[in-house]
C-alpha cells in the first residue's frame, strides 16, 4: 500500500509560517510573540494570519525591547509554556545577548535540571536584500560558541518547516537563523502534514567527486551557481553541503564528504575570522587530515562591519571568487 | 516625590506602633518574624567566619536587611515563584530553600540553585536586573494558565539603572502579569551611593511610568514590609497587576567578603544604626513593650538555630565532592557530540571511563 503525501510548493517564509500554524494547532503551550508578529503579521509575513487564527494571547505584539522578549520567554518556558520569540532582525538581537548568555543557555545547569528553557528564538539575517544598516548582520559565530544553545540555518521551505518543528520541540533553547534572501527567492514542495527534520544533519544539495563545498543559509545560492558554473568551465565534479545546523554540527556528513572528495572549501557570509568556517576547519582536521590533497580554503565576508547596502555585493563572497577558490583547491 | 512616597512603618526604631496604622498582625506572628529573622542574621554570620576560616569561598553578606527581606518572603505562599539575587538568602531560607544547599552555594556548588521540590526559587541571579524580566514571564505564565500564584522578585537599588529593570517593569505592567517587584534600597551599589546612582529621590516613583502601583517602606520594619507585600500579593493574586515596592534599608558589612566598604563609607554609620534601626532590636524593644519578651525565650531561640547552623555545616561539610560529571550535565537534555568527546577524553586523560 502506498500512501500520497499532499505537498504544496511553498516559499521559505510560507514554510515557516505553516511551521507556526502547526504547532500552536497542537500544542496550547506553544506561543509566538515579538515585535509586529501579531496584528501586522511580522515584518516579513511569517506570522501572517496566525494572530487571527489563534487571538492575542498565543501571538502576541511585544513592547520594543529584544531583552524584554527574551526575558520574559525564560520565565514562560521555565514555567511550561514553549515560546517562539521572535527579534525583528539578528542585528538587533544583541540587546537580549545578555539573557541568552547568562539565562536561557544556562538555566538548566544552574539549576540541575529542574529549570529549563525550551524555547526558539527566530532572526531573519544575512545580507543582500538592501536592508538599512546593522540589518543584514550575519554574527552566528557569536552564538555557535554558547554553550548550551543551538544554531539552526535553513536555506529553503522545506528545511525551514521541519528544521523549525523540531527546533520547537527541541527541550533545548535554539536559535533559529532564517537567511532573509532565501524567504522568497524559490519554492519547493513542501508536505502539508507535521514533519520534522533532525537537527545536526546536514543535507547534501549536490553529489561530486572533486572538492567538498560547505555553506549554509543565503551562501547556498552563490555556491551552487559557481558550481554550475565551474562544472561546464572545468573537469571538476563538486560536492555541495548545507550544513543546516551550525551547532551541533554534522561531523559525520563533513568526515564522510571530505574523505571521499580530498579536498574542502568553505563559504559563509559572516567575517572569516572567528567564523563558523574555523569550526569546519577543526572537524576536517580531527576527521579527514589524512584524506586532504589540498589545503582547506574558505570563501568569507571580511572582517569589516557589513557594510551599508551600496558596497554590499562587494561584501557578499560572489560566484566569481568561490569559484576561483574551487580553481585553486582543485589545481594544488 | 518623597512627599508622595512617606516611609511606611508600622513598628518604630523604639519598638513603638504608629497609632495611624491599622495592623492585624499578632504577637505570635512578631514572634515568628523576630525567629526567622534572628535565624537568618546567625546565618549569616556564622558564614562570614566560615570565610574567614577558609571554610567557604567568597561570601556575600546580607545583615541588616533581614526585616526586608524575612517579611517580603514571608508574604507568599506555597506555589509562588521567587527570583532571588546573591544577597537574598535571608529571603530564601525563609521561603523554604534548604541551609545545606544555601552554604553550598558558597563553596562553588551547583546544589546552591537548586531549592528543596515543590518549592520555586530561581538559582541566585548574577547579572544585575536580569531576573525581573524572567519574574514577569513565570507570572504571565500563571495568568495565561489562570492560577492564582504570583512572582515575587528581588534587587537592589543599582539594578534600578539596568535596561532589565525597565523591561521586566513594562512588559509586567503591559501585559498587567501577577509580579511584585521588591526592590531592597540599601543604599550602596557596591561602593556607589544611590545620589550617585539616580538624581531620583526614590525608586518607589519608577514605578510611575509604568503606572504601576508604588511604595516606600521602612525596609527594617518587618511588619510594615510585610503588610505592604502582603497587599500586593494579594492585589496580584486577584488579578489587580504589579507593583513595585522600595524597602529603604541598609547593609551593615561590606558588598562581599572581598571587598573593604571602609574605603568609600564611613563604617561609624553602620555601627550607628545597629544601636538605632537594626530590624532585629526594634522587635526586642516592641516585644518588651509588649511584655512579650523573655530572655529565656530569646536563648533558646538561639540555641535551636545554633544547632540547625552546625548541623548544616556539617553537612555542607561532608558533602560528597563534586564529580566531574556535574561539569557536563544539564548543558543540553542529551549532551551533544561535541560535549560527549569532551567527557570521554577528559576522562580518559584521567584514567576514567565514561
Amino acid at each position: 500500500m502506498t500512501t500520497t503525501v499532499q505537498t504544496k510548493s511553498m516559499t521559505m517564509i510560507q514554510g515557516i509560517n505553516d511551521a507556526l500554524r502547526i504547532m500552536l494547532e497542537e500544542d496550547e503551550n506553544v506561543l509566538v510573540l515579538g515585535q509586529d508578529v501579531g496584528v501586522n503579521g511580522g515584518v516579513f509575513r511569517a506570522t501572517e494570519g496566525l494572530y487571527n487564527q489563534f487571538g492575542s494571547e498565543r501571538v502576541i505584539d511585544t513592547p520594543l525591547a529584544e531583552s524584554g522578549i527574551i526575558g520574559t520567554s525564560i520565565g514562560m518556558a521555565a514555567n511550561g509554556f514553549r515560546p517562539i520569540a521572535e527579534m525583528q532582525f539578528l542585528g538587533f538581537i544583541y540587546p537580549a545577548f545578555n539573557q541568552i548568555m547568562t539565562h536561557a543557555t544556562r538555566i538548566r545547569q544552574r539549576s540541575m535540571g529542574r529549570y529549563t528553557a525550551p524555547m526558539v528564538i527566530r532572526a531573519p539575517f544575512g545580507a543582500g536584500v538592501r536592508a538599512p544598516e546593522i540589518h543584514s548582520d550575519s554574527v552566528e559565530a557569536l552564538f555557535t560558541h554558547m554553550p548550551g544553545l543551538k544554531v539552526v540555518v535553513p536555506a529553503n521551505a522545506y528545511d525551514a518547516k521541519g528544521l523549525l518543528i523540531a527546533s520547537i520541540e527541541d527541550p533545548d533553547p535554539v536559535l533559529f537563523l532564517e537567511p532573509m534572501r532565501c524567504y522568497r527567492s524559490s519554492r519547493t514542495d513542501v508536505p502539508e502534514e507535521k514533519y520534522t527534520i533532525k537537527l545536526g544533519k546536514a543535507a547534501v544539495r549536490k553529489e561530486g567527486e572533486d572538492i567538498s563545498v560547505f555553506t549554509w543559509g543565503a551562501m547556498t545560492i552563490e555556491t551552487m551557481k559557481a558550481v554550475e558554473e565551474i562544472e561546464k568551465e572545468e573537469n571538476a565534479s563538486c560536492e555541495v553541503i548545507d550544513l543546516r545546523t551550525l551547532y551541533p554540527m554534522d561531523k559525520e556528513a563533513i568526515a564522510a564528504s571530505v574523505q571521499k572528495t580530498g579536498r574542502a572549501l568553505i563559504i559563509h557570509e559572516a567575517p572569516a575570522s572567528g567564523g563558523v568556517s574555523s569550526e569546519v576547519m577543526a572537524v576536517i582536521n580531527d576527521t579527514s587530515f589524512l584524506y586532504l590533497r589540498s589545503p582547506v580554503e574558505r570563501v568569507c565576508g571580511f572582517d569589516t562591519p557589513v557594510p551599508v547596502y551600496s558596497l554590499e555585493n562587494e561584501y557578499i563572497p560572489s560566484p566569481e571568487k568561490i569559484k576561483h577558490a574551487i580553481r585553486r583547491c582543485i589545481n594544488f | 516625590m518623597l512627599d508622595q512616597f512617606p516611609m511606611q512603618q508600622i513598628i518604630n526604631e523604639e519598638g513603638n506602633v504608629n497609632p495611624e496604622v491599622q495592623t492585624d498582625l499578632s504577637i505570635e506572628q512578631i514572634k515568628r518574624f523576630y525567629y526567622l529573622m534572628l535565624r537568618a542574621r546567625m546565618l549569616d554570620k556564622k558564614s562570614v567566619n566560615l570565610q574567614r576560616q577558609g571554610r567557604i569561598g567568597t561570601y556575600v553578606q546580607y545583615e541588616g536587611q533581614e526585616a526586608a527581606q524575612v517579611g517580603s518572603a514571608a508574604a507568599l505562599e506555597e506555589g509562588d515563584w521567587m527570583f532571588p539575587t546573591y544577597r537574598d538568602h535571608a529571603a530564601t531560607l525563609t521561603f523554604g530553600h534548604s541551609m545545606r544547599n544555601l552554604l553550598l552555594n558558597w563553596r562553588g556548588r551547583l546544589e546552591g540553585g537548586l531549592p528543596p521540590e515543590g518549592v520555586n526559587i530561581f538559582p541566585p541571579a548574577i547579572p544585575i536586573a536580569s531576573q525581573l524580566p524572567h519574574a514577569a514571564g513565570t507570572a504571565w505564565a500563571e495568568k495565561k494558565r489562570g492560577t492564582d500564584r504570583v512572582s515575587l522578585v528581588y534587587f537592589g537599588d543599582g539594578a534600578t539603572s539596568e535596561g532589565d529593570f525597565h523591561e521586566g517593569l513594562n512588559f509586567a505592567s503591559v501585559f498587567q502579569v501577577p509580579a511584585v517587584f521588591f526592590n531592597q534600597n540599601n543604599g550602596y551599589a557596591i561602593s556607589v551611593p544611590m545620589k550617585k546612582q539616580m538624581h531620583a529621590k526614590t525608586i518607589a516613583q519608577k514605578g510611575l511610568g509604568y503606572d504601576m502601583e508604588c511604595a516606600r517602606v521602612d525596609g527594617n520594619d518587618v511588619a510594615a514590609v510585610y503588610t505592604a507585600v502582603k497587599e500586593a500579593v494579594q492585589r496580584a493574586r486577584s488579578g489587580g497587576g504589579p507593583t513595585l515596592l522600595e524597602a529603604v534599608t541598609w547593609r551593615y558589612g561590606a558588598h562581599t567578603t572581598a571587598d573593604d566598604p571602609t574605603k568609600y563609607r564611613d563604617q561609624s554609620e553602620s555601627d550607628k544604626r545597629r544601636e538605632t534601626t537594626d530590624p532585629l532590636l526594634r522587635l526586642e524593644r516592641y516585644l518588651k513593650l509588649e511584655e512579650a519578651w523573655t530572655d529565656a525565650w530569646a536563648s533558646s531561640l538561639e540555641e535551636e538555630i545554633n544547632d540547625e547552623i552546625e548541623k548544616a555545616i556539617e553537612e555542607m561539610e561532608n558533602y560528597p565532592e563534586a564529580d566531574i560529571s556535574q561539569l557536563f550535565d544539564h548543558v543540553y537534555d542529551v549532551p551533544t557530540w561535541t560535549v560527549q568527546e569532551q567527557i570521554e577524553e577528559h576522562l580518559a586523560v584521567k584514567g576514567r571511563k565514561a
